[in-house]
């Protein structure tokens, strides 16, 4: 579904990705581990088609297609959805109507009509119960003021509402309490299907205990240095990352 | 012969046609004086200096009202908020609309300048109140005062709440028209009051717009206070407000800067009383070669009095922007706390935007805070909105929008609200199946 070939990326001169090697196929979830400033958020970042990064080597291809020159609304167009480690936040506008418009615009693209607004509400319904997301939070101003977990949550109500081909999951553990783990886990699990995958980047090992892993990487100075099943996690977890490097 | 000359020499037929004998005369004639000294300002003035009025003034003008133009109902219709909840004062080429207007005397005055300055019962109230507060060294204003003679007169009661917006228009027409209309405001002790003004050009016309407005707010009066300026590119508003407040009142202006070739607003406020909130708030958005200067002063006179700021401005094209906003604070006005924030973003490399600030504070326990930016929009917020599949394009619209939210949202009068929102995303070009 999606093969990242030889990735190399820099930010201003800087080279961070140095050849990353990755294939995702439907139905999986990997997870991406490694200490701070191996290059985590960057691939994640590059994926999506972040401009302030430049890819310098190497091809991401999704569903045979090189997304090297679409833009990050095209690549969301096609599939690849992902949770922000930092949502923003924008005042003014409702999630709502940031869904609404999303939705709109990823069908626009797609060569569909809008969304009939009964079945949008029906889907926003749907998928507000299934992240716990109470109505009136919905008509609040997009991240404004919501605390850590809420933003989270949100990101991955978001998710379930775009339905995507691949998810990437940046830290989404970050700032999350138990309860708030538990449902956004919840949440993503009961979006995984055969047609889907997922990536989740993390520094710990907490998630992929509610969210399980076939593949676990390890990245070190911008390289994949280590692939193993889940039971790599936990090695990660008692022994550090130093006896990688 | 320029404008200065021809509204040096037409004086006289102006007021002949008026009352030569009234007690105004006097003030008319020195206001008058101080403009033939001044004449129109020039860059070389400092509070004019990204402002200049020179390619406005080479334009041949009406200067003199004539009779009531026939405007329709169906044409204007779209200028004011709604057909029946408001009261509307109007005027088509400086004269009074009847037909297009909905006055009262029943509890509260919202009529005609002309009777206000003409008629002996209210002569004790122009007396008290006229051309008080509006600055004397002030060359338009002053001629704004000389040539006074038609506007809105409104007269709140003590303790009375006005259960309806108040709007004010001004329209013009027809031919190329200098207009100088004259508002006077006063709101009674607790009494409250919404007040809705607009000047609009009907037709692509150079039309020039030299406006002044006198603002009482006795204590613990509300006024709610709002400038909306989208008027055609032909048009040019010179706009001069003024407002007094006494003890623990609160008077906000929003002034929304969507229109117009040039616009300048000055907008002062004195505050004579202690615990007296002042509110100055804006929203610009324009393009092309218009230009907008916003020239406030809030004159802390009084300890324990608040002021808040809030300038926001998009500039888009070659458009060009102005804030100037001057603090005073008097060394008797403790604890005063004055903010002020004026955010720009500007769209391309050739708009342009001045911002100052000007503190001058003589009292020492006081708490001021200013803050201007001038940038482009967040590169983040972009990213994300394109990763969740919004385009460039609605992307930036979007978040321009939500730039001008903070303001927007502490409009009072909720129709007025939607029908800025409406505005502004027409302005921005957000049509993105959004239920505003």
């Amino acid at each position: 579904m999606l093969q990242i070939k030889n990735l190399h990326a820099s930010v201003e001169d800087k080279e961070i990705l140095k050849g990353i090697n990755l294939e995702v196929k439907a139905g999986e979830v990997h997870a991406i581990m490694g200490p701070n400033g191996a290059g985590k958020s960057t691939l994640s970042s590059v994926i999506a088609g972040n401009e302030n990064f430049e890819v310098t080597q190497g091809e991401i291809i999704l569903e045979g297609e090189d997304l090297a020159d679409l833009a990050p609304e095209e690549r969301a167009h096609k599939g690849i959805f992902l949770s922000f480690q930092y949502p923003v936040e924008i005042p003014g506008v409702s999630v709502t109507n940031f869904m609404k418009t999303a939705i709109n615009e990823t069908r626009k693209a797609n060569g569909l009509e809008d969304m009939p607004a009964n079945e949008m509400l029906k889907l926003i319904k749907e998928k507000a119960e299934l992240l716990e997301i109470d109505r009136k939070f919905l008509s609040r101003s997009l991240n404004e003021g919501f605390s850590g977990g809420e933003k989270k949550r949100n990101e991955i109500f978001q998710m379930a509402m775009l339905n995507p081909k691949i998810a990437i999951l940046d830290e989404t553990d970050s700032g999350l309490d138990i309860d708030a783990l538990r449902i956004v886990s919840n949440g993503v699990n009961k979006l995984k299907n055969e047609n889907n995958a997922v990536i989740v980047i993390t520094h710990y090992q907490r998630l992929l205990e509610y969210i399980v892993p076939d593949f676990v990487h390890v990245l070190h100075d911008g390289k994949i240095v280590k692939t193993g099943g889940k039971e790599l996690a936990l090695e990660l977890e008692e022994k550090g990352y130093d006896w990688l490097k | 012969m320029d404008l200065k000359e021809k509204l040096l020499s037409s004086f006289l037929a102006f007021e002949q046609k008026v009352d030569i004998n009234s007690t105004l005369h006097d003030v008319r004639t020195d206001a008058l004086k101080v403009f033939e000294n001044k004449g129109f300002p020039t860059k070389r003035e400092e509070a004019w200096k990204y402002t200049s009025l020179n390619a406005i003034l080479a334009n041949d003008f009406n200067i003199l009202p004539k009779n009531e133009t026939a405007v329709d109902w169906k044409d204007v219709k779209k200028y004011f908020l709604n057909d029946v909840d408001t009261y509307k004062v109007v005027f088509i080429n400086g004269v009074f609309s009847s037909h297009l207007s909905s006055t009262t005397h029943d509890g509260l005055d919202v009529c005609l300048m002309s009777s206000a300055l003409t008629k002996p019962k209210y002569k004790m109230v122009i007396d008290t109140y006229f051309n008080q507060i509006a600055n004397k060294e002030d060359s338009l204003t002053n001629l704004n005062t000389a040539y006074s003679l038609e506007g809105a007169y409104i007269n709140i009661p003590k303790s009375t709440v006005v259960q309806k917006p108040i709007e004010i228009l001004y329209f013009t027409t027809g031919a190329s028209n200098f207009v100088q209309p004259r508002n006077l405001v006063i709101v009674g002790e607790n009494a409250h009051v919404q007040i809705i003004e607009r000047h609009q050009s009907l037709s692509e016309l150079p039309m020039l717009t030299n406006s002044v407005t006198e603002i009482y707010a006795a204590k613990r009066a509300i006024v709610d206070y709002y400038k909306l300026q989208n008027d055609l590119l032909t048009a040019d508003l010179v706009d001069n407000t003024y407002i007094e407040q006494k003890q623990e009142s609160r008077v906000s202006v929003h002034t929304f800067s969507f229109g117009g070739n040039i616009t300048r607003n000055n907008l002062n406020f004195y505050q004579r009383g202690e615990r007296i909130d002042s509110t100055l708030k804006g929203i610009t958005i324009i393009g092309e070669k218009q230009h907008v200067d916003h020239y406030t002063l809030v004159s802390h006179e009084e300890p324990n009095c608040e002021s808040h700021q809030n300038y926001k401005g998009i500039y888009d094209d070659r458009s060009t922007g102005v804030f100037n906003g001057k603090i005073y604070v008097d060394k008797i006005a403790q604890k005063t706390d004055a903010f002020q924030q004026n955010n720009n973003i500007l769209l391309t490399d050739k708009a342009t935007l001045n911002t100052k600030p000007q503190l001058e504070i003589f009292a020492d326990d006081v708490k001021c805070s200013h803050g201007c930016t001038i940038g482009q929009l967040d590169d983040s917020a972009m990213f994300y909105m394109q990763q969740r599949g919004i385009p460039k394009k609605e992307a930036k619209a979007l978040l321009m929008y939500a730039f001008t939210d903070e303001v927007l949202k502490s409009v009072a009068i909720p129709d007025l609200q939607l029908k800025l929102q409406k505005l502004i995303s027409m302005k921005l070009g957000v049509n993105i199946g959004f239920d505003i």
